[in-house]
């Protein structure tokens, strides 16, 4: 292994700019989404696969996962590099969120040998696609409660119930699962099992779901006498919940061990700003308008507080009042911005901000409406705001449960 | 895009971090600051005496002065500290007049003030006139030659912290009709020119202070090719210097609530646990640690071109919204308790107040942002 700093390091990161300069096409000739939760057709479904096949082959992602199950057996500090690389040249997203990002630092973590052999290199190459059955439609927040049956029938559990909001399940080939294998526990959390379940067999149906954008995105996932191989188990039985709020923690980024890049692009304050320029009020260039001057520095240095917080997570004497303060905090910071910053966005346009995706008058094709409205994925997805303040009230800043 | 700033903690800073953070919380516990309110002098002199052995005095000037030779940002550590503890002292006062001297001073001033003041002799500055304009260059007051190497100064300044502390003030004037600073021992100012003011955060003191028919020898006029640049730095250095006390006190407040909403039992449950209070304290929460992000990133990047003032703007910005926000709340949140004087909520609300109205608050710095940015 190769520290930080070093001339392979440097040599990597080369590498890796001269590869995305080359191949990052700027205009695939349709509309990518710009998160993995976005993707409504097979045709961006495809590209975006592929895509993610040739980054991964050309050594740019999982560089830091072991040699033995696919990656490249590098230090973080490689990956960082492509991940950088992979931005700088706006780099579309990277599909198999769920895959990358959760599944597979879960399975280094705690899976089996089994599990890595089978599941970590085609996570990395997207020929497996993953998504995520947590939630129910009777239970979100408060996931603990999920009634989804998983019993024991010789070497399977036998599912049944219905998961919704499920991202990719159109698509996927594995669901990380959560279900419950006992329903008589004291407490609802014991009796929940952790679960990959494999998506194209006998007894999963998917039912597709309508966004707000009017898009396809997620689906509805109905389980009728569904078979998982009792080894498919991560943890122990009964162990779910615990194996699930970790899961949580990759998601939300408090937790590391990501295979690397990004899985959504956000505009930032900066490309609001490009748009304010561009844009008039009472007949002067907007940006003359001291109110809206006002907000656009606000938005500016709220974006930069992000970059900072980021930054300052890699100083520890910085953050040793509360250690997991800013871990905790993130996902609430950036996807709050993010919906106040592209809302912002939509009432600098101005009467044009009537228009939607898909007219030809529409601002920059219409994108700041549909990643205002998209950007309430990440507000409520993966847990809401609401329940992240709950998070950071309770385990931050050690207030009593709600 | 332009450089705004970033991240960076030295070794040094992350000492001096660690010794303010333990001498604070020793020197200055609540129950003394309350009863340092009460006096006259409003400081512990033993502990001021401390803090010069120590070295605090001089972290900033160069060692030719008597100092430790490090960037401002090292002193960013210590008021963050002073801050948190609400600890008194004319320790912010010297430090921004060394800054002031070591920027617009002559070669003489530097050498006869700055080791005095590295070793503890505390100093000040006098810049704001009956107009509250936070413009530093909008002066009335005057210096003429009055002769034998003498200036006679004229108007009067208002809010000059520790003056009664100061062994000198530094004043704005104008000099043939330029602004300008200038050096005034104590010793020169006249029997009732100096009066204590009556300010909204009782753990600082603040002087009106009459110029009128003070004499100050001419020599002790700052050099005039640097006077603007010694302004420009005064501003940025107090908003750097400010934001950290901010921080700190922000820091502070919302500790000070959270150990109520952890303890105040209503309707039989612990006040914390309902998120009408609970969601907004984590509000003041993130915007704390958002402010705490941009105070350190001003730290790092505060000499150099562009990037210093920008971050700077910023950290002053966000630690006053952070602190107007969180302090407010405390008051709330605490219910009838909140609005007793007993309460310490009303010790960081006014310290917001107070610290919004030095050298520009959360507006000032935005409109000045929008021009460097926008
Ligand atoms: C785009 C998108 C993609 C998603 N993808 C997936 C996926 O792939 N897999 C998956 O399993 N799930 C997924 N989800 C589901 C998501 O995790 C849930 O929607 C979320 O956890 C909220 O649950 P709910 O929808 O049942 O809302 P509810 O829990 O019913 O919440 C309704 C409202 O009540 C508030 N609320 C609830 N409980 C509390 C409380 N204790 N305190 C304060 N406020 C509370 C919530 O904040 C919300 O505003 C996705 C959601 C979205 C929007």
């Amino acid at each position: 292994m190769t520290g930080a700093g070093s001339k392979e390091l440097n040599d990597f990161g080369a590498a890796a700019d001269a590869w995305f300069r080359e191949n990052v096409d700027p205009d695939p000739g349709f509309m990518l989404p710009l998160t993995f939760m976005e993707v409504g057709t097979d045709q961006q479904f495809e590209w975006l696969r592929d895509w993610q096949n040739r980054v991964y082959e050309a050594g740019f992602l999982g560089a830091a996962w072991p040699e033995q199950y696919g990656g490249g057996g590098l230090d973080p500090a490689f990956q960082a590099e492509a991940t950088k690389a992979m931005r700088r040249h706006n780099g579309p997203i990277m599909l198999n969120a769920i895959g990358l990002n959760w599944t597979g630092p879960l399975l280094l973590d705690l899976g089996s040998e089994d599990h890595k052999k089978t599941y970590l290199q085609r996570i990395l190459s997207a020929e497996d696609i993953w998504c995520q059955g947590f939630s129910e439609p009777e239970n979100g927040s408060d996931l603990g409660n999920a009634q989804t049956r998983a019993v024991r029938d010789g070497d399977a559990y036998v599912v049944n119930g219905s998961k919704i909001w499920t991202t990719l399940g159109r698509y996927a080939d594995h669901m990380i699962l959560l279900a419950r294998t006992d329903s008589n526990t004291p407490r609802k959390y014991d009796g929940l099992s952790f679960l990959l379940a494999p998506m194209k067999t006998e007894g999963v149906r998917t039912v597709p779901i309508r966004k707000l954008t009017g898009e396809h995105g997620f689906t509805q996932t109905f389980f009728t006498d569904a078979r998982v191989p009792v080894d498919r188990l991560v943890g122990e039985e009964g162990q779910g919940w615990g194996v699930a709020m970790r899961t949580l923690e990759y998601e939300r980024g408090a937790r590391g061990g990501q295979a690397g890049g990004y899985v959504s692009v956000q505009a930032d304050a900066w490309d609001v700003l490009e748009l304010a320029r561009g844009m008039q009020r009472a007949g002067a260039p907007a940006l003359d308008d001291p109110v809206l001057r006002e907000r656009m520095v606000e938005f500016i240095i709220e974006i930069q507080s992000l970059a900072l917080c980021r930054q300052r997570l890699g100083v520890p004497a910085l953050n040793s009042d509360r250690p997991a303060g800013l871990p905790l905090s993130s996902k609430l910071m950036n996807t709050e911005f993010a919906r106040r910053v592209n809302e912002f966005a939509i009432t600098l346009t101005g009467a044009k901000g009537a228009y939607y995706v898909g007219d030809p008058s529409a601002v920059d094709d219409g994108i700041w409406a549909r990643a205002y409205l998209n950007a309430f994925s990440a507000t409520i997805g993966g847990g809401t705001s609401q329940i992240q303040r709950n998070i950071v009230g309770e385990h931050v800043l050690g207030l009593p449960k709600s | 895009m332009q450089d705004i700033g970033r991240i960076g903690f030295s070794e040094e800073q992350a000492d001096l971090l660690d010794a303010a953070t333990v001498f604070c919380r020793e020197k200055s516990p609540i129950a003394k600051v309350r009863r340092l309110i009460e006096d006259e002098t409003g400081y512990d002199v033993d502990v001021w005496r401390e803090m010069g052995e120590l070295g605090w005095l001089g972290i900033a000037a160069p060692e030719v002065y008597g100092g430790l030779g490090l960037p401002i940002g090292a002193v960013v550590p210590m008021l963050e500290q002073m801050g948190r503890r609400l600890l008194a002292s004319p320790f912010l006062s010297t430090t921004l007049a060394a800054q002031a001297l070591l920027v617009g001073g002559t070669e003489g001033q530097k050498q006869a003030l700055l080791p005095k003041i590295a070793a503890g002799t505390a100093a000040t500055l006098a810049l704001v006139e009956a107009s509250g304009d936070w413009n530093l260059e909008n002066i009335q007051c005057a210096a003429t030659d009055a002769g034998a190497g003498a200036l006679r100064l004229a108007g009067e300044k208002f809010l000059v912290c520790d003056a009664a502390a100061a062994a000198w003030i530094i004043a704005s004037v104008t000099y043939e009709g330029r602004p300008n600073l200038v050096v005034i021992e104590k010793a020169a100012i006249p029997q009732g020119a100096l009066r204590r003011e009556t300010v909204i955060d009782e753990t600082k003191r603040a002087f009106a202070l009459s110029l009128d028919g003070v004499e100050t020898p001419k020599a002790n006029l700052f050099d005039p090719a640097r006077a603007s640049a010694a302004f420009a730095h005064i501003h940025l250095a107090a908003n750097l210097l400010g934001s950290a006390e901010m921080c700190g006190g922000t820091q502070a407040v919302i500790d000070y609530t959270v150990d109520y909403l952890k303890t105040r039992k209503q309707f039989g449950k612990l006040i914390g646990s309902y998120q009408a209070l609970k969601h907004p304290i984590v509000d003041a929460y993130v915007g704390y640690e958002q402010a705490r992000s941009h105070l350190y990133s001003a730290a790092h990047c505060f000499g150099e071109q562009g990037a210093g003032e920008i971050s700077t703007r910023m950290a002053k910005a966000q630690a006053d919204a952070a602190f107007s926000y969180a302090a407010d709340r405390a008051i709330q949140f605490h219910g009838g308790f909140g609005f007793t004087y007993d309460c310490d909520a009303q010790l960081y609300r006014r310290s917001a107040i107070w610290q919004a109205a030095q050298y520009g608050d959360g507006a000032y710095h935005k409109r000045r942002l929008a021009q460097l940015l926008l």
